[in-house]
This record gives C-alpha cells, sequence and structure tokens, in this order.
C-alpha cells in the first residue's frame, strides 16, 4: 500500500508488519515517534504485542535480551546517549546469539548536546558484533527494517541486526513508500537455542579461557555468513516486492575515474554532486555503503577514492576511510563532514571531490 | 523540483502544514519531501520546515537554499527572521496576515488565515488552526490541486470546519 | 526570609510559554545564591539554558548525561568539601531523569550522605522529547506512549527517597514560589544529603491554556492531591496552602477535569487516584501527629 510518512513512522510501521512479541521502548529525539507510533498500534490492536516502557536504555536492551532469550520476536529503538548507554548490552546481545532488531537515529555524542545527524554513535559500536546497515530513504528505512528481522533470525546467522537512519535528515523527512504484505517472506523464528523448560541448561556461565575465544570464533563465523544470508534475502525482496537492494550501491562508477563512497543520507545527496561533476566532465561515481557490518569491500581498483565521514575516531581518522584504506589498499582523500549535524549539501560534496589530495584527511569546516 | 521554505512559531501547526501539502503533492501524483528544521524551539519559537516537490525522486536532504516560495503563517516572525533569505528572484511570497501585507520586490499573496479559522471556531488549545485553510491557499496557487487538498485535510482532521476552512482560503488568496 | 532581586535565570530562555520549571528554577536559584553550581541532566532544563555561545543562567550549569546528576553532583560535592568550599552543589532533574534512569545514582549518592541538594521538578512525563510516559506519569494519564491513559501507578518518589533517611527532605509547587524559596534556603544551610520534589503543572504536556499554570498548582495543591511538607530531623510539618487542604479540600476531580490528558481517565481509575489522594493524607497526618 503506497503511503506518505516519515523515516521514523516507516519503521514503525516495518515492525508492525513484523509483528514482534515484545517491544521495548524508552524515548531519546530523534526516535521517539518510532516508539510512540509502536504504542499506537499496540493501544489500537494492530500490533498485539506486550510493550515495555523501561526505564533506561540499558534496560531496554537487557528487556529485548530476555525476551529473546525466550525465542520471540523483540524489536527496541534508540539513539545517540541512548545508544552508547546501552553499549555493554550490545555485546551481551550478540554474544548471547540473539536475533533482536534494532533502529538507531544516528545522532551525536555530547558534550555539548547536540541532536544532529552524526555516525559516531553506531560506528563506536562496530565491534560489538551487531550486523550494522545504513539506510537513505524512507522506504528503505521500511523495507530494511522487514528483512532485518529475516537475516538476524537465520540459523546461519542468529545475530543482532542494526538499522541506521539519520537523524531529523532521515528520521523526521516524511516521503512516500510503499508498505508490504509480508506473507511467509519472514519465516517463523525458531531460535534453536530458546530457553526450553523441557532441555534446561545455563546460558552464559563462566567459561574457561581454553574455550571462550572458540565463542567469539563463532560470532564471527555468524558475521561471515550473514553475507550470503544478506544477499539472498535481498535478491528474495527484490523478487517478491519489486525492490532492489545491494551490500551497497554504485550510480555512474562504471566509467568513473573517481569514486565518492558515504553512508546515509549524505550518500543519496552525493549522486546530486556526481551529475553536477559529470557535467563539468570530471567522470565521478558515488558509491553508498549499505551495509557496514559485516564490512564490504567494493571493487575500486584504478578509481581515486574520496570518503566521507560522518564520524570520527580521536586518534586514528575517519572510520570508514580507514577501514576501506586497510581492506583494499586504496588512498582516500578523507573528509569529515556532517558531523552534529553540520550542513553539507551537494555543492560541498562536489567540492570535496574537485579539491581531493589522495592519502589526506581535510575536515570540513576547519580545514577550508 | 520546486522549494518552499514555511515559516511559523512552534505550536501554530507549521509542521504539520509542511507534511500535508507534501502529501497533496504525492497525491498528485509528484514526489514530494517535508522536512523540518529543529532549533531549541519551543511553544512559540519560530520554527522552519521545508517542502520539495518534483517529477522525479528527490535525492536532496540539506536545506532550501533559494525558495521559489516563502510562507509566512506569523507576520510577527518577519521582525525576528529574515524570512527573505535567498529567495529566487522571481520567487513569491504567501503571508497570513490580516492587513494585507506586502513584500517588496516579490509577488505577495496575503491572506487572514487566522481570521477564517476564527469564523469558524476552529481552535485548538487556544490557538487558531492555520495548517488547513493554508492548503487550500496553496490549491489557489496551483501547486497542489483542489481535490488532493480535500482528500489531505479530510484524511487528516474529523472536523468538517476544517475543509470549510480551506475552501474559504481558496475563495480568499487572489491570483 | 524576604526574595531577594537578584535575577540568576535571565530573560532569554527557551522555556515554552507558560513553562513551570523555569519558574521553579527562578527561586530555587534566587535562595541559592551566586556560590552554587547547579548540574542538570538531560532535561527541559537542558534546553531552556539556550544554545551555545550564550546562556540564559548566570550561575555555572554542568550539563551531564541522563542517568549520572547525582553521582556527579557527588564527585563534585567531594571534590569541594575536600577543598573547603562551601559551594551549593545543587542538581535539577526532571521526573524521568530522577524516578527512571537516575534512580540508581540518587540512591548511592542519598545512601552515602552526599552533601548535596537534589531538586526533581516534575511535570510526570518526558517532556523535553515530547511527552512520553515517566514512571511519575499518574494513573490514567494520556502522553504519547500511553494513548489509552496510563494504566500504573505513579511511582512513590517521595517513600523512596525518605527510606533513605535524608537530613532534610520536602515538598513543594510551582504555584507557591514563597514556600519554595523557604524550603530551598533551609535546605541549604542543612549538611548532608536534601532532597525537593516540585510539581510543576506543564501546559502543552497536561493540555491546559499557557496562563493556567499557577492556577494549575493550585488545584492539585488545594484538592490534596499534591501535599506541601518538609521532614527535617526525622519530623514532618505540613506547610502553606496544604495546612488548609489536610482539613478541608476542593473534589480532585476539579483538578483532573481541566486537563486534556485525563481526556480518558475512567471512573475506576478517577475513584482510585482519590482514594490513594485520602490515604496519602491520612499518613501525612498520622506522621504529624506521631501516630505511626
Amino acid at each position: 500500500m503506497l503511503t506518505f510518512g516519515t523515516g521514523n513512522k516507516a519503521v514503525a510501521m516495518a515492525v508492525r508488519d513484523a509483528k514482534p512479541v515484545v517491544v521495548a521502548a524508552y524515548p531519546i529525539t530523534p526516535q521517539t515517534e518510532i516508539v510512540e507510533e509502536i504504542a499506537n498500534y499496540v493501544t489500537d490492536g494492530s500490533l498485539d504485542a506486550r510493550y515495555i516502557p523501561v526505564e533506561s536504555e540499558h534496560s531496554s536492551m537487557a528487556a529485548c535480551i530476555g525476551a529473546a532469550a525466550t525465542g520471540v520476536r523483540t524489536f527496541t529503538a534508540t539513539s545517540s546517549h541512548g545508544l552508547v548507554y546501552m553499549c555493554e548490552m550490545l555485546h551481551m546481545s550478540a554474544g548471547a546469539r540473539l536475533p533482536i532488531v534494532m533502529a538507531n537515529a544516528n545522532r551525536a555524542l555530547g558534550p555539548g548536546w547536540n541532536i544532529g545527524a552524526e555516525h559516531s554513535d553506531s560506528i563506536s559500536m562496530r565491534d560489538t558484533g551487531w550486523l550494522q546497515v545504513y539506510v537513505s530513504t524512507v522506504q528503505e528505512a521500511y523495507d530494511a527494517t522487514m528483512m532485518a528481522f529475516r537475516i538476524a533470525e537465520h540459523t546461519d546467522v542468529l545475530l543482532p541486526v542494526m538499522i541506521n537512519l539519520d537523524g531529523f535528515l532521515l528520521t523526521h523527512i516524511t516521503q512516500t513508500f510503499e508498505t508490504i504484505e509480508p506473507g511467509d517472506f519472514i519465516p517463523p523464528i525458531a531460535t534453536p537455542h530458546a530457553i526450553d523448560i523441557n532441555n534446561p541448561g545455563g546460558y552464559g556461565t563462566l567459561t574457561p579461557g581454553n574455550t571462550h575465544f572458540k565463542f567469539r570464533h563463532d560470532i564471527e563465523r555468524g558475521m561471515k555468513a550473514s553475507i550470503p544470508v544478506i544477499e539472498e534475502t535481498e535478491a528474495e525482496f527484490a523478487r517478491r516486492f519489486g525492490r532492489e537492494y545491494h551490500l551497497y550501491e554504485e550510480y555512474r562508477c562504471e566509467d568513473a575515474d573517481v569514486v565518492i563512497i558515504a553512508m546515509g543520507t549524505l550518500a543519496k545527496e552525493m549522486e546530486v554532486a556526481v551529475d553536477i561533476l559529470r557535467d563539468e566532465g570530471i567522470a565521478a561515481g558515488a558509491i553508498r555503503m549499505r551495509w557496514f557490518r559485516p564490512f564490504i569491500v567494493p571493487n575500486l581498483d584504478g578509481k581515486e577514492v574520496v570518503v566521507i565521514d560522518r564520524d570520527y575516531s580521536f586518534g586514528y581518522g575517519g572510520v570508514l576511510a580507514g577501514e576501506l584504506q586497510a581492506k583494499s589498499g586504496c588512498q582516500p582523500f578523507s573528509v569529515i563532514a556532517g558531523l552534529g549535524g553540520q550542513e553539507v549539501t551537494y555543492d560541498d560534496i562536489a567540492e570535496f571531490v574537485r579539491i581531493r589530495r589522495p592519502g589526506t584527511e581535510h575536515w570540513f569546516g576547519v580545514d577550508d | 523540483m520546486f522549494e518552499i521554505r514555511l515559516h511559523s512559531r512552534g505550536g501554530q501547526g507549521g509542521v504539520t502544514a509542511a507534511k500535508l501539502i507534501a502529501y497533496a503533492a504525492f497525491l498528485d501524483g509528484k514526489y514530494a519531501t517535508a522536512t523540518p528544521l529543529y532549533g531549541a524551539e519551543r511553544r512559540g519559537a519560530p520554527v522552519v520546515s521545508f517542502i520539495r516537490i518534483d517529477d522525479k525522486p528527490i535525492r536532496v536532504y540539506s536545506q532550501i537554499r533559494n525558495p521559489n516560495l516563502v510562507i509566512v503563517l506569523d507576520e510577527s516572525i518577519m521582525e525576528l527572521v529574515d524570512v527573505l533569505h535567498g529567495i529566487k528572484p522571481d520567487g513569491k511570497v504567501v503571508i497570513n496576515s490580516q492587513k494585507g501585507t506586502e513584500v517588496e520586490g516579490h509577488q505577495t499573496y496575503p491572506v487572514d488565515l487566522t481570521g477564517i479559522s476564527l469564523s469558524l471556531d476552529l481552535v485548538l488549545a487556544g490557538n487558531p488552526i492555520l495548517n488547513t485553510p493554508l492548503i487550500g491557499a496553496i490549491a489557489k496557487m496551483g501547486i497542489i490541486s483542489q481535490e488532493s487538498a480535500k482528500q489531505v485535510i479530510s484524511e487528516t482532521f474529523r472536523d468538517k470546519r476544517n475543509v470549510e476552512a480551506a475552501l474559504r482560503a481558496y475563495e480568499e488568496l487572489k491570483i | 526570609m524576604a526574595i531577594p532581586d537578584e535575577e540568576f535565570l535571565l530573560k532569554t530562555t527557551s522555556a515554552c510559554a507558560g513553562c513551570p520549571s523555569s519558574l521553579i528554577l527562578r527561586y530555587v536559584t534566587k535562595a541559592a545564591g551566586a556560590d552554587t553550581v547547579l548540574v542538570i541532566p538531560a532535561c527541559c532544563t537542558s534546553v531552556i539554558q539556550g544554545v551555545y555561545p550564550t546562556t540564559a543562567m548566570n550561575l555555572p550549569v554542568y550539563n551531564v548525561a541522563f542517568a549520572s546528576a547525582a553521582a556527579v553532583a557527588s564527585g563534585m560535592s567531594e571534590a569541594f568539601r575536600a577543598e573547603g568550599k562551601k559551594t551549593n552543589v545543587i542538581c535539577y532533574a526532571g521526573d524521568g531523569g530522577t524516578i527512571d534512569i537516575g534512580i540508581q545514582a540518587l540512591s548511592g549518592a542519598l545512601e552515602r550522605g552526599t552533601d548535596f541538594l537534589y531538586i526533581c521538578y516534575d511535570n510526570e512525563a518526558y517532556s523535553n522529547t515530547g511527552m512520553q510516559r515517566s514512571g511519575a506519569t499518574p494513573l490514567g494519564a494520556m502522553t504519547t506512549t500511553t494513548p489509552g491513559g496510563k494504566k500504573d501507578h505513579k511511582k512513590d518518589l517521595d517513600a523512596i527517597v525518605a527510606a533513605h533517611n535524608p537530613v532534610y527532605q520536602a515538598t513543594a509547587c510551582a504555584a507557591y514560589p514563597q514556600d519554595l524559596f523557604n524550603k530551598v534556603e533551609k535546605a541549604l544551610t542543612i549538611p548532608g544529603p536534601k532532597f525537593m520534589h516540585v510539581l510543576a503543572p506543564c501546559p502543552p504536556g497536561w493540555r491546559f491554556p499557557s496562563e493556567k499554570t499557577i492556577e494549575m498548582g493550585k488545584l492539585a495543591v488545594k484538592s490534596g492531591l499534591w501535599v506541601l511538607y518538609e521532614r527535617e530531623n526525622g519530623k514532618l510539618t505540613i506547610t502553606g496552602a496544604s495546612k488548609a487542604a489536610m482539613k478541608k479540600r476542593i473534589p480532585v476531580e476539579d483538578y483532573l477535569s481541566v486537563q486534556g490528558r485525563f481526556r480518558k481517565i475512567t471512573a475506576e481509575q478517577t475513584a482510585e487516584i482519590k482514594k490513594t489522594v485520602e490515604e496519602n493524607i491520612t499518613r501525612l497526618q498520622r506522621e504529624v501527629d506521631g501516630i505511626c
């Protein structure tokens, strides 16, 4: 059904259509509309779920862990400080191999108090074992949330999935999108290690040094196995519902001399910059990274690379640039832009390409 | 692409108005986006919303720099904010005005949205409802169709006086 | 003491029209004076100060993460006292940041005998993020996450705090600034952990017109739903307009019916609220009379 709503609303509707049994809810700008909409669905009966209004984000993830441990489908949403407040529980949920799905509205970390879009929150949680996808349209927010449940719950994966939407830039913007009847696209959940009264066991018990690393390795096996599961899920989604998604999206890259790489809404606006540069005779292309964990390396052979990081790792550099360089050997022009909701337009992006100096870092608003 | 910047005060329904306009454009078969710009706004503080309408998918998320149309829901904002900032040379202005305010250098369409609402007793929490008559005014300018304007209002608001308010604004705005 | 003229909350706040919290803060800071640091977690006051590079507060304000106010205050107080400084350390937090996410830190700071004053201004919801329910939201109240009216009772913050035996504990209301001022002034003369719970009727959250904030606060107190008191050295004293309300009250319905958030309250919920009001008053009267 074709409809019109914000990124937040699209996530909430996908949750409604995916039918989790337990939803934990705590407000934080700019995701609050997600948990408010879900409250409406639970109240009006369109979603038959237990709604737990927890007292903090640490508890929202804890509640999801408790629920998922019994084998039911769960969901929560957070942002920024809420996400990093639940850091310990992010580690716990992935380590416990629970297929929890969570939406994260990407927002800056303080001080100072800033509620603008920034990826540092989720990027700083990249080591936890959570899968992470970054979306850039309201439609994609809906679709990715739907697919997240199927991917997370796949028995080869059994890892939690985080859907990242740019705070305000996507959470609060209204666009057209289409909802679907998932049917059996999301199969019934069947968590193999769900608590079973008839088959009791200890969960997360003391583990000695000769074994713990094996559990850690298992998480990585799940991550690696998630790549074909993601591809298969996205292909099946395209077949059934007509919309295609890939691990990353390319725009005018075939004959490009220089590619711009970014995530989120910037990576969509980047396409307008590419069109402008092409008109100037610069053979530019754009790569929008969608899946950040597992980390996918695009084919960059023979191309110059400009990376826009809406994040930073102090004492190191832009994380996306660093990881691309480490995995591909490219020498990116690493642009740091958009932190704390800093305004970045397609004109700014086109200029990053014009002034590029491979292997150097450029803080937009500081270095120019 | 047609770009609209809407200035209002927190609590006047400006953000909702932007969504309604974009939704009506969607019903007309166009691509449309509406974005609010939030600061530390509270009830009464100036707020800005952006609306983009196009025949192709909209890939731009950054703020509107050169609007084709500026809407001002509360005239007093003009003393605090440069509502015309960046407006295209041929850009137009719609103002909720009780005194027929004209803006220098730009075609201005003053319309008494407040008066229309008050005459219908269309008031919420002490504030006259401005977004529904605004939809009627925007339809009169040809940006959205009258049909879609009516549909958007009836779908969103149960109180039928909202449709009446839109119709009155449609009549009142002089092209 | 007479309320001094000096303002520490300046005229440029970003508060909503009719905001009770900025009203409360104005009197709190007048009572505390210049030798004060405010510790403020995420709440409306984080925004009311205004946007960098200016601030509407003429006092040092330390803005901290949501869960941490009392713990930060603990560290700050210890540091000041170690240096021989008498600077007032005052946490000024909303109900969500106190009764939900901040309860662990508050409990710890009270239990350790921290020399500070914690003031919870209670607008009975997460107002800064748009009125979601908190543990302090009353039974039957509509919020954006309890669209059908809250089905659980308001958490009894005062009982939780009382269990820690603070040296001074009081309630106050935005509608009675002299009573509030007196209590803050007194509290700050007593070393040790002090706590105040101040009712803050919020126009957008509770859904009443912006000019009725004071009236709403008075209805709360006159109906007995909110009782003004202070407890010092284990002795409870009823204060201000609550003295009369303990004997003769207006109906609770007079308070509930003028707030849009109670539009969906059921007859059973109203009866429960009234029962709770009566039980609370009986309990407080017994404590005053020395019968417990």
